[in-house]
């Protein structure tokens, strides 16, 4: 069955790009404080397959350890942003982002 | 089999990533991630990282997911159309979401042409086995080992933080 | 060990200076007077030595190098001092009638607070330190550290009272009036150090020896030009003599010890140290010549008509020097230091006496309130009329010995025109001095009305105490009475003594290049019978006009005082001019002080100061507020604006990494 093109690295890198630039897009247009963390997880998610990518076409093993890290990451990371997400909902009863703008001076 | 394997479930991760940026029901954004998880590791598992694989289900999927479901349903996340607006001048509301969707966007092509410029470079080494929990086990508490024990006290931090940010005043 | 005898009163200095707080009166004018003292004993001593010292290229001299001061490439400054005839009679000077005043002090100033009276005698002190410096050094620096330290010391002596204004006034004056000269003096020590690559008095005096002298206005001319403008004002000469006489706002001792002994001598001395380096310089001696018997015309014709004591004196002391010029200017470098030596005897005198006077009237200063005081002060009316008596020319004293030297060498090397105009000044100074002395201490007393307590008191409020001198200030006035008598016969000319002017051939060899034969004048018998002749009727012209000047003034001050007054209506505007001092205060206002006041205020305070360094300053401050004031606005709040932010940034950052 060889009427699709084999995969290449270049394909997994695209295919890398494609979400990460979508989780991007989606931390600008959601209006809504999760799931803008969740596209972060998209984001982050683009990032993993990459390095598993290159570490196949590397014959390496190493990618995949970061990948362990990264996720152990996110997992921290997802927790914290949580935490302050429902901190900010007990202050104004809303998730938009655009209500939260005393982060300046 | 490989190759048709890989479309579709490139296909499927993007079609869900999309998705959940996309459609406006929180609780739908994050069903939808749980499915584009899913397309990822079974690329990991093309790409012959069983265990990378295995622990995208486990922990991304299994654990940080069901994280944000609670929070959803915890915090009842509204549709995004009940959401009232916010609306500002230049720098904060539609001004950003567009210009930095359009910026998503440009990155995307960015890195598209960039990739283009490389010639198409064969995975290679189909021949050999897949990395087995071993190997991964040996570089990892070999020569990462200090990583590895930094990374777990910043989970412990995140967890005191977590907790910290999230209780109610004066409890 | 020459160092020693400015070192004393240094350490004087010190020690009144730094714990004068706690000393009592007796204890610091012990130090004081006791520094002045062991240095006056130890110049004698250096002075003795000196005589005794084999001349090396005929010119007897005792060096000493204290310390290497600066060394820097071609520039080698050592401090070295250098003892000589002509810094011989200097520290004589200096330390002699030094000592004599530092204990006139003693008494003059007893009202004073403690710590008052310490500073006083620090400053005292300091000053004589610096001025032996400045007549002891061997090179240029050396002296202008004295040079410099005198004007500093007569600006802190002259403004001791500095709670009053016109006092603090007159010590700025004179030190601004000092720096204009002193600009002078630098301008010239530079331009011979650039000529001659060497600063030491010896080394220039060698090398100027062996150019030809000048006979246009050429370098030498300007160096000394320069030099001469220092002297100038350190020796209250036109135009820089402004100082002189506000200077009496100071002590009456400081008058004496610093206005009439010493600092003024200054210049007069700095020329005759270089007196090799002048000679060479036709033209500027013309120069000085010319301003220094103008400047003796002027001040005489000034001092007729003052009513204040002091000023009087200050305005003779002005003229005197003139005539100190004078002698340089013709080339007589002995007369003139002959003149100084004598003129600090009487002069000193004369100022303590009217110290006395103005001590015993309870600070009163105004001739016209005065009169009747010689009976009541007997010892000071009899130093004073010496003293007068010196000034003026009568014969036997030593003023008339040192002032006719002065005419006869004025004459002989044919300046007739000056000889003129000096014969006039000494008949204007026996007038002027006698009206002094009559309006002080013959006739009525004409007290003011109302209280007379203006002057030197510390405002206490304490009435005339009408007895004569403390003992201390009339030791003094009788020990310097005599050595106006006295001092003036080592210097009696040649022609009525032979083998006399003793001073003058003592001295020559300073006035001569190192190596060079001393020029002392000899000539042939004819010539000499010819000039015998002259100078002696010369001499007898100067007794006449001397005894005339008494003549006039007994008569307009003690026969007839109202002619006097009638005299001075009918010539009103030029009465008023003399009493103006020709205004040259006003003029040098408007003309200087005016206008530079006026464009410190415009250009420089408002304009530069205020306008350009503050407002680049403030400028700089205001800029940083614009622009931040924009910059704010990036700190929306907004995080959606803050995520895009970092993503432009992260694309900007990965395409440059994707170009190359």
């Amino acid at each position: 069955m060889n009427l699709l093109p084999e995969p290449t690295l270049n394909s997994y890198l695209v295919l890398s790009a494609v979400l990460f630039a979508i989780g991007t897009a989606g931390v600008f247009l959601r209006r809504n404080l999760i799931t803008i963390l969740l596209s972060i997880e998209v984001m982050l998610n683009a990032v993993n397959l990459t390095f598993v990518a290159v570490d196949r076409y590397l014959g390496a093993v190493d990618g995949q350890i970061i990948v362990f890290f990264v996720v152990t990451v996110a997992a921290a990371e997802a927790a914290t942003g949580l935490a302050i997400v429902i901190a900010l909902f007990r202050h104004r009863e809303t998730l938009n982002p655009d209500a939260f703008r005393t982060l300046k001076w | 089999m490989d190759a048709l394997f890989f479309w579709l479930l490139a296909a499927l991760a993007v079609i869900a990533s999309l998705l959940v940026v996309g459609q406006r029901n929180p609780m739908y954004s994050v069903l939808l991630l749980i499915v584009s998880f899913g397309a990822l590791s079974g690329l990991y598992v093309l790409l012959g990282a069983p265990f990378v694989a295995a622990i995208q289900i486990i922990i991304y999927a299994g654990a940080i997911m069901v994280l944000f479901l609670f929070v959803v349903m915890l915090l009842n996340a509204q549709h995004e159309s009940q959401v009232a607006g916010y609306e500002a001048r230049f720098t904060g509301g539609s001004f950003a979401r567009r210009f930095g969707a359009a910026l998503a966007v440009g990155l995307a092509i960015e890195l598209g042409w960039a990739i283009r410029r490389l010639q198409a470079t064969p995975l290679g080494g189909e021949g050999r086995a897949a990395s087995t929990v071993y190997d991964i086990g040996l570089r990892l508490f070999r020569d990462y080992a200090f990583a590895f024990e930094a990374t777990s006290v910043l989970i412990l931090v995140a967890m005191v933080g977590a907790i910290v940010l999230a209780r109610k005043e004066g409890s | 060990m020459l160092y020693l005898i400015p070192f004393l009163p240094l350490a004087g200095f010190v020690a009144n200076a730094t714990l004068g707080r706690r000393l009592s009166k007796a204890a610091s004018a012990a130090i004081a007077v006791g520094a002045m003292g062991v240095s006056f004993g130890w110049s004698a001593a250096a002075v003795w030595r000196l005589l005794h010292v084999t001349p090396v290229g005929g010119v007897r001299a005792i060096d000493e190098v204290v310390y290497s001061w600066l060394v820097s490439g071609r520039l080698n400054i050592p401090l070295e001092l250098r003892l000589d005839p002509l810094s011989a009679v200097m520290i004589l000077i200096v330390t002699g009638i030094g000592t004599l005043i530092h204990l006139y002090s003693t008494a003059y100033m007893h009202e004073e607070r403690d710590s008052e009276y310490a500073r006083y005698f620090s400053y005292l002190n300091l000053f004589a330190a610096f001025m032996l410096i400045l007549v002891l050094g061997a090179s240029f620096p050396v002296m202008f550290i004295g040079w410099e330290g005198v004007g500093l010391c007569s600006y802190l002596l002259i403004g001791f009272w500095f709670t009053k204004p016109s006092a603090a006034d007159a010590g700025k004056k004179a030190f601004v009036v000092n720096r204009v000269g002193d600009f002078g003096f630098v301008l010239g020590m530079l331009a011979i150090f650039a000529t001659f690559h060497t600063l030491d008095f010896q080394g220039v005096a060698l090398q100027v020896a062996g150019l030809p002298k000048e006979e246009t206005f050429g370098l030498l001319t300007g160096i000394t030009l320069l030099l001469f403008l220092g002297a100038t004002g350190k020796s209250a000469q036109i135009p820089l003599y402004v100082w002189l006489p506000d200077a009496m706002e100071g002590p009456t001792p400081v008058s004496a010890l610093i206005h009439a002994a010493t600092m003024v001598t200054a210049g007069v001395y700095m020329i005759g140290r270089n007196a090799v380096l002048f000679g060479h310089a036709p033209h500027t001696l013309d120069v000085i010549a010319v301003i220094g018997c103008l400047t003796a015309l002027m001040a005489g014709t000034i001092g007729l008509v003052q009513n204040d004591i002091k000023r009087v004196l200050a305005y003779s002391t002005v003229s005197q020097l003139g005539y100190m010029f004078l002698a340089m200017g013709v080339g007589a470098f002995a007369g003139g230091i002959f003149h100084l030596y004598t003129h600090a005897f009487f002069k000193a005198l004369l100022f303590l006496g009217s110290g006395a006077v103005i001590h015993a009237l309870g600070g009163e200063q105004d001739l016209r309130y005065m009169g009747g005081l010689k009976h009541e002060l007997p010892v000071t009316y009899w130093t004073f009329l010496i003293g007068t008596l010196a000034i003026a020319g009568v014969p036997l004293l030593s003023g008339f010995f040192s002032k006719d030297e002065i005419l006869w060498k004025t004459y002989s090397t044919g300046h007739v025109w000056l000889w003129v105009i000096a014969v006039i000044t000494a008949f204007l100074t026996a007038t002027y001095m006698f009206r002094l002395l009559y309006l002080a201490f013959f006739g009525e007393r004409r007290a003011a009305h109302g209280a007379v307590n203006h002057g030197h008191a510390t405002g206490d409020g304490h009435g005339a105490h009408l007895h004569d001198a403390p003992p201390a200030m009339a030791i003094v006035l009788v020990v310097l009475a005599v050595g106006a008598v006295l001092a003036g016969y080592v210097g009696v000319p040649d022609v009525l003594v032979s083998g006399g002017n003793r001073i003058e051939s003592f001295l020559a060899p300073s006035f001569s290049a190192p190596g060079a034969p001393p020029s002392v004048e000899t000539e042939g018998a004819g010539a000499q019978a010819f000039h015998s002749t002259a100078e002696l009727s010369l001499m007898g012209v100067s007794t006449l006009v001397a005894f005339a000047g008494i003549g006039i003034a007994t008569y307009f001050f003690r026969r007839k005082p109202a002619a006097a007054d009638a005299l001075a209506d009918r010539f009103g505007g030029l009465y008023r001019l003399l009493l103006g001092k020709y205004y040259v205060d006003e003029l040098y206002d408007a003309a200087i002080v005016q206008p530079i006041k006026r464009i410190s205020t415009l250009v420089l305070w408002r304009g530069v100061d205020a306008g350009l360094i503050d407002g680049t300053v403030n400028g700089v401050g205001l800029v940083v507020r614009g622009w931040s004031a924009v910059l704010r606005r990036l700190q929306t709040g907004s995080m959606r604006a803050y995520a895009m932010s970092f993503f432009l940034g992260v694309i900007v950052i990965v395409g440059y990494f994707l170009w190359r």
